[in-house]
C-alpha cells in the first residue's frame, strides 16, 4: 500500500497533505511527498523550502506515519514528476490538490491536476484548499 | 561659475520629454539586469548599442547612464532578499544584508541601500561634474608617452589588482590584446591575424566581440548549469527606515561615499575594494560591533553608498580621458566610438552638450531609481522567477539580431559564435571577462598612442620616457608589480598575524569572492577554489 500527494506549499497543496496524511492514517500505508521543481529559475514558489519540509517531517514521525519526501530538480514538470512516483511506488492512491484556473490560463499554462487525472493508473483524490475565512 | 552653466544647459537637454523617457527605460532595464545575477549592466549596453544606431547619441547615453546606475541599485536587492549577489559590486551588502532580511528587517535593510546609493550617487555625480574638468585641463598638457603609460597602468591594474589570480588576469588580457590586433596596421597597412580572410581586414567590431563575451557565453554558461535547487526569496513589504535606522545610517553614507568615488576615479578602480574598505570600517567605528554578522545596518549602508559612489567615480577617467576602469565603462566608450565621438580630454570641448547631458541624466537617473525603488522593491524580486530558459532565449535573440545588423554580413554571426564559445570557456576555467574587454577596447587605442610616441622620436624607445608623468606612472606599475613578492616574502620573514597583515589578508577576500568579473559574480562565489586567499578567513581584525 502506497499513497502519493504532490505538495506545494499553498492552501491547495496543504489541503492535499492533510487529506493524504489522513488516508494514510486509516490504511497504514506509505506516504510518498513529492515536492518539485523545473529548477530553471533561480526562484520557484513551488518549492518548499528546509524549515517547511522538516516540520512536515516532524509531524510525520510523531503520528508514525511511515513516509518518503522527495523534491526532485530535474527539469520535469510536477505532474510527470507525481505520475513517475505513482509507478515506482505502485501507488494505490494519489491525493493532489485543486485551484481554480480561468480556462484561458488553463490554455496557456496547461493544468498539472489535468495531466494526473488522465494520465494516472490508480483512484485519484483531488481536494481543494479549505475556503478562507 | 562655468561648470554650473554647462550643468543646468545639460539639465535642459536631459529634461525634454523624449529624453527623460530614455532615462526611465534606462533604469528600469538597469534595475532589472541588476537584480538578475548574471547579467549586468556591461552585458545590457553591449546588447542595445546595435539598436541605437538611429537615436540621437544623447538620447542613447542617457539611456546607457541610466543602465549602469541602475545595475548598481538592483544589485543590493537580489544581495539582501537573496544573499545572491546580483552585482560583484554588491557582494559586501550580502554579508550584513541578509542577516538583517532574515530577522525580519528586510524592508530597513533595503531603504538604507537605496537611500544610500542615492546620496552617494548625487555626492559622486556633483563630484565627477567638479572633477572632470579639472581633469580635463590637466589631461590636456599630457602627450603620447604620458597616454600610453596611463593606459598601460589602467590594464595591468584592472588585471593585477582585481581578480584572484594574476595568471588568469594575463591570460585573459593576453586574448583581448590579440584579438584587438586582428585587421589592418593603422600605420603600414599590413594585414594581422587576418589569415587570408578579406572579412578580417576590417578588425572584429567590438559590438560583436562584446555581445559574444558577455551575452553568448552567459548563455552557454547558464545552459551548462542549468538545473539548480531553487532559493528562497525573503518576502517584504514597501521598504521604510525608523528614526534609530537614519540615526545610525547616515554617517556610513557619507564615509561610504568617501571610499567610493576616489577609488571608482582611479584607473585601478573598480566598486570591490572600497565596498570591502566600507565595511571593514563601519564594523570598527560601530557602537553596535556585536550586531555585526548578526545584520548591521551600518554593514548595508556603508557599501551600497560606496558602490554608488564608485560608479560616478569610474565616470571621471571615462570622460575625461577616454579611460575605462570597469567593463560598463569600457562598453560606454565602444559606444563612443561607435557614434563618431573620439573620447579623450577633447571631449568636453568638442561634445560638451553631450557630456553635460550625460552628467544631468546621472543626477535625474539616481532621482528616478530612488522613486521606483523605494516602493517596488518586492515587485523587483519576482523578476527572479521568471524562467531561465525563455530569459535567454530572448538574449540569444537580441545578441545575433544585434551581432548581424552591425554589417550585415553573415560573417559576423559565425564571429559571435566563436567569441561565444571563447566566452564560455573562460567562464569553466575561471578567467575574468573584464581584462579581456579592455584589452579589445584599449588595445588598438594604446597602440595608436605607442606608434606616436616612437614616431615622433624617430623609434628610439628612450621617448616613451621623455615626460616626467610618464616616469611617474611607470614608478606605480612597477611598485604594484612587484608589491606582492614583497608582501609575500614579508609575511614569510613576520609570520605573526599582526593588525595590518590581518587587514591586508581580508583585503582581498572580496577579490576571491568575485575573482574580478564584474558581471558573473554569482556563479564565481559558487566556486570553491579561494585562490591566494585560502587563510583569509581566519583574520578576525
Amino acid at each position: 500500500m502506497s499513497i502519493i500527494v504532490g505538495y506545494v506549499p499553498t492552501p491547495e497543496g496543504a489541503a492535499a497533505l492533510e487529506a493524504a496524511i489522513a488516508e494514510a492514517r486509516k490504511n497504514k500505508s506509505l506516504l510518498v511527498i513529492i515536492n518539485s521543481s523545473r529548477g530553471d529559475a533561480l526562484v520557484d514558489k513551488r518549492y518548499a523550502q528546509v524549515e517547511d519540509i522538516a516540520s512536515i517531517e516532524e509531524r510525520l514521525k510523531k503520528e508514525g506515519i511511515e513516509h518518503i519526501i522527495q523534491q526532485p530538480v530535474r527539469g520535469n514538470d510536477a505532474a510527470t514528476e507525481v505520475l513517475q512516483a505513482a509507478e515506482q511506488h505502485r501507488a494505490d492512491l494519489v491525493v493532489i490538490g485543486l485551484r481554480r484556473r480561468t480556462p484561458v490560463g488553463k490554455l496557456i499554462m496547461g493544468s498539472t491536476s489535468q495531466q494526473i487525472l488522465l494520465e494516472a493508473d490508480c483512484p485519484i483524490l483531488a481536494v481543494k484548499a479549505a475556503p478562507a475565512h | 561659475m562655468d561648470v554650473l552653466s554647462s550643468l543646468m544647459d545639460g539639465f535642459a537637454t536631459a529634461l525634454t520629454p523624449m529624453n527623460l523617457l530614455y532615462a526611465v527605460i534606462g533604469v528600469l532595464l538597469g534595475s532589472a539586469v541588476g537584480v538578475l545575477p548574471g547579467l549586468g549592466p556591461a552585458m545590457t549596453i553591449a546588447l542595445l548599442l546595435p539598436v541605437t544606431y538611429v537615436l540621437e547619441p544623447t538620447s542613447a547615453f542617457i539611456m546607457f547612464a541610466g543602465i549602469y546606475y541602475g545595475g548598481m541599485y538592483g544589485g543590493s536587492t537580489t544581495s539582501i532578499l537573496l544573499n545572491t549577489p546580483g552585482e560583484s559590486s554588491s557582494v559586501v551588502t550580502a554579508i550584513e544584508g541578509n542577516k538583517m532580511a532574515k530577522a525580519g528587517r528586510a524592508a530597513q535593510a533595503l531603504a538604507t541601500a537605496a537611500i544610500g546609493s542615492f546620496v552617494a550617487g548625487t555626492i559622486g555625480t556633483a563630484l565627477l561634474a567638479v572633477c572632470a574638468p579639472i581633469v580635463v585641463e590637466f589631461a590636456v598638457s599630457l602627450g603620447s608617452p604620458s597616454y600610453f603609460a596611463i593606459m598601460i597602468l589602467a590594464l595591468l591594474a584592472v588585471t593585477a589588482v582585481l581578480g584572484s589570480s594574476r595568471l588568469r588576469g594575463f591570460a585573459s588580457l593576453g586574448l583581448g590584446l590579440a584579438i584587438g590586433l586582428v585587421g589592418m596596421d593603422s600605420v603600414t597597412g599590413q594585414r594581422r591575424l587576418t589569415f587570408g580572410q578579406p572579412l578580417l581586414a576590417d578588425g572584429l567590431d567590438i559590438v560583436v566581440v562584446a555581445v559574444a563575451i558577455f551575452a553568448v557565453g552567459e548563455a552557454l554558461w547558464v545552459a551548462a548549469h542549468m538545473r539548480r535547487t531553487p532559493l528562497q526569496v525573503i518576502p517584504v513589504g514597501r521598504p521604510w527606515m525608523g528614526k534609530q535606522d537614519w540615526k545610525r545610517s547616515w554617517k556610513p553614507w557619507l564615509r561610504g561615499t568617501a571610499f567610493g568615488f576616489p577609488f571608482g576615479a582611479l584607473p585601478a578602480g573598480g566598486a570591490e575594494i572600497p565596498t570591502f574598505l566600507s565595511y571593514v570600517t563601519e564594523k570598527r567605528l560601530s557602537k553596535h560591533p556585536e550586531e555585526f554578522g548578526k545584520g548591521a545596518i551600518e554593514g548595508v549602508a556603508g557599501p551600497e553608498a560606496a558602490n554608488n559612489a564608485a560608479a560616478a567615480g569610474t565616470m571621471t577617467p571615462l570622460l575625461a580621458l577616454g579611460l575605462p576602469t570597469n567593463a560598463t565603462a569600457a562598453v560606454m566608450l565602444a559606444a563612443f566610438i561607435q557614434f563618431g565621438i573620439q573620447p579623450g580630454p577633447q571631449l568636453f570641448a568638442s561634445e560638451g552638450p553631450l557630456v553635460w547631458a550625460l552628467i544631468a541624466s546621472l543626477f535625474i537617473g539616481n532621482f528616478l531609481l530612488l522613486l521606483i525603488n523605494l516602493p517596488l522593491a518586492p515587485m523587483w524580486a519576482k523578476i527572479l522567477q521568471l524562467p531561465r530558459p525563455y530569459l535567454y532565449a530572448g538574449i540569444l535573440f537580441f545578441a545575433t539580431l544585434g551581432a548581424y545588423s552591425v554589417n550585415l554580413q553573415a560573417f559576423d554571426l559565425v564571429l559571435l559564435l566563436v567569441l561565444g564559445a571563447l566566452g564560455f570557456m573562460m567562464r569553466r576555467f575561471g578567467l575574468p571577462v573584464l581584462p579581456l574587454i579592455l584589452g579589445v577596447i584599449l588595445g588598438p587605442r594604446i597602440e595608436g598612442q605607442l606608434r606616436k610616441t616612437l614616431q615622433l622620436s624617430a623609434g628610439d624607445p628612450a621617448g616613451l620616457f621623455s615626460e616626467p608623468i610618464a616616469i611617474g606612472v611607470y614608478i606605480i606599475i612597477a611598485i604594484i608589480l612587484i608589491f606582492p613578492f614583497l608582501m609575500k616574502l614579508w609575511r614569510r620573514n613576520h609570520p605573526a598575524p599582526s593588525l595590518l597583515s590581518a587587514n591586508a589578508t581580508r583585503g582581498s577576500e572580496p577579490t576571491d569572492v568575485t575573482r574580478g568579473n564584474v558581471t558573473h559574480a554569482s556563479h564565481r562565489s559558487d566556486g570553491s577554489d579561494g585562490g591566494d586567499g585560502g587563510d583569509a578567513g581566519d583574520g578576525d581584525g
